[in-house]
């Protein structure tokens, strides 16, 4: 009996690649048939290998079940055509493209594919970031209602509508032309970004899932990457954001699962080379003309992964938040710029700065006004953590504001 | 020791139950530890995983398509084991991984030869 150990994640990173072929090959009005082809293809594996240990080629072997599968499908599908239509199609007698090619350039070629065809604002984002991980990422059903904290009911009525609605726009499953190419990587980049976040900074418990939804996303990143079609400036700086924050990922939680804020994070649990090819991709976005928002975003991410508090970090750090806040405007935006300034100009500046967004229904800002006001006004500190503590949400989030309160008495 | 025939059933129908393909690489690992344990005991006598395909051939040349057309729990497999009797053929049954799953079950049947005495 063989019992060599199959190495991790081989069905999850096999049934997205046999789906993504899969659903290219039908075409997306028939994409519930192709999931049911890939997940068939597993829950055979399952059982046989179960009995008789996994084969020798364990890809191989799951790639000739899938496309026997397919292969029956189509066959009893046409032969029903068949009797049902009138018309005799002479000379058909040959078979139809039965042929599922399940070669390392098509694989490739249709998960870029499915990529944009999900990834389609046609769709609600959460849609988009659900479809994604279900086809691009093999997540099932349940891992995902995890990631997003809700459950399977509300995932599977979600994925089952954007599937409708992507059936009703007709999406095509194909590379968008050279000219359309950055207007169709928007919600692709969107897409991936909220993918990230997802997992960044998701209060799910299970600490694995979430740091595989942010591998994910990188994962992703890198397919566009490595497409000279897609390899354009602004996906190379979406990478190197990723690669930033990632690199701290194991630092952010301690051992009880809570928070760590940046400040007291230890820097030897950063990952250094995750940093190191972070800075490859910020340079490797350094060009053409568009400053996109991840641009932005990279070049503060860059700045975080230097824990000096120089002054040419926190200047930096402003200026891009200036320009990130004219790009889009966002209350984290804004109150992260406010912080910067106080690193970089003071506490007295910060909280005029702060305390002009009036963002009197954010427990946040509550919180940056509490910490600002640590050691120049005692009193308005506490008042500002109380109102924190009152608008907080999470445990998490609690916890962090007790710790400041309890720091200050 | 005598024979005996043990049949997993699951409930391939309802979508929302599906696992994950990860948590089905999970189930396999298990599968396998069930199935060595009984390999270990000298007590396994073969088996097989079956196809999520298939039909059902009725009288008056009726054919439908799939086993599990009727029925929630489809088979999905099956294993031949050796026991000292029907007692230790259900305590090694017991220990199939695919009772952890709601809707799931095992069947254990006695294999009658008539070359017995």
């Amino acid at each position: 009996m063989n019992s060599e150990p199959l190495i991790p994640h081989l069905f999850r990173t096999e049934y997205r690649k046999i789906v993504s072929v899969l659903c290219r090959h039908f075409g997306f009005r028939e994409i519930e048939v192709a999931e049911d082809i890939a997940s068939d293809t597993f829950l055979v594996a399952t059982q046989a290998w179960g009995i008789e240990g996994p084969p020798p080629n364990p890809a191989g072997w799951l790639y000739n079940t899938a496309k026997n599968k397919a292969k029956n499908y189509l066959h009893r599908h046409s032969i029903y055509e068949e009797r049902v239509l009138p018309e005799v199609r002479a000379g058909l007698g040959e078979d139809l493209v039965f042929e599922i090619d399940l070669t390392p350039e098509n694989i490739t070629d249709s998960q870029l594919q499915m990529l944009f065809a999900v990834c389609h604002p046609a769709i609600s984002e959460e849609s988009q970031v659900g479809l994604a991980l279900r086809i691009l990422c093999g997540f099932g059903i349940q891992e995902i209602a995890d990631a997003f904290l809700t459950t399977k009911e509300v995932i599977n009525k979600r994925l089952t509508r954007a599937r409708e609605r992507l059936r009703e726009v007709d999406i095509r499953i194909e590379m968008p032309a050279a000219a359309e190419m950055d207007v169709r990587l928007g919600p692709v980049l969107t897409t991936l970004y909220l993918l990230f976040n997802e997992g960044y900074y998701s209060m799910g418990q299970d600490h694995t899932l979430r740091k595989d939804v942010c591998l994910e996303a990188m994962r992703l990143c890198t397919m566009l990457i490595e497409n000279n079609a897609t390899n354009k400036p602004q996906v190379n700086a979406l990478m190197a954001m990723m690669c930033f924050h990632a690199s701290r990922f194991d630092a952010r939680t301690d051992a009880s699962g809570a928070l760590v804020l940046y400040g007291e994070q230890d820097p030897s649990l950063w990952n250094a080379d995750l940093i190191r090819s972070g800075y490859v991709f910020l340079q490797s976005g350094a060009r053409g003309e568009q400053v996109s928002r991840y641009h932005l975003e990279a070049g503060i991410a860059y700045w975080h992964t230097q824990k000096e508090d120089s002054s040419e970090k926190w200047s930096s750090i402003v200026y891009y938040y200036d320009q990130l806040l004219k790009l889009s405007y966002s209350p984290v935006a804004a109150l992260n710029r406010a912080f910067a300034i106080s690193k970089w100009k003071g506490k007295t500046e910060a909280i005029r700065e702060t305390e002009a967004l009036a963002l009197e229904g954010n427990h946040f800002y509550f919180a940056l006004l509490g910490e600002l006001y640590d050691g120049i006004d005692r009193q308005k500190a506490f008042e500002n953590l109380d109102n924190a503590l009152r608008l907080a949400r999470t445990v998490a989030d609690q916890q962090a504001i007790r710790k400041r309160i309890k720091a200050l008495s | 020791m005598e024979e005996y025939l043990i049949l997993m059933r699951l409930d391939l129908l309802t979508k929302e139950a599906q696992p994950s393909p990860e948590q089905m690489q999970e189930y396999m690992k298990q599968y396998h530890h069930w199935i060595s344990g009984i390999v270990e005991e000298g007590k396994f006598a073969g088996g097989k995983g079956l196809s999520t395909e298939g039909k059902v051939l009725k009288p008056n040349s009726v054919v439908t398509d799939g086993p599990y057309a009727e029925t929630k729990e489809s088979l999905a497999g099956f294993i031949v084991i050796r026991a000292e009797n029907f007692d230790d053929a259900m305590r090694l049954a017991a220990q199939c991984p695919i009772l952890n799953g709601d809707g799931n079950s095992v069947e254990v049947r006695k294999i009658v030869s008539v070359h017995e005495q």
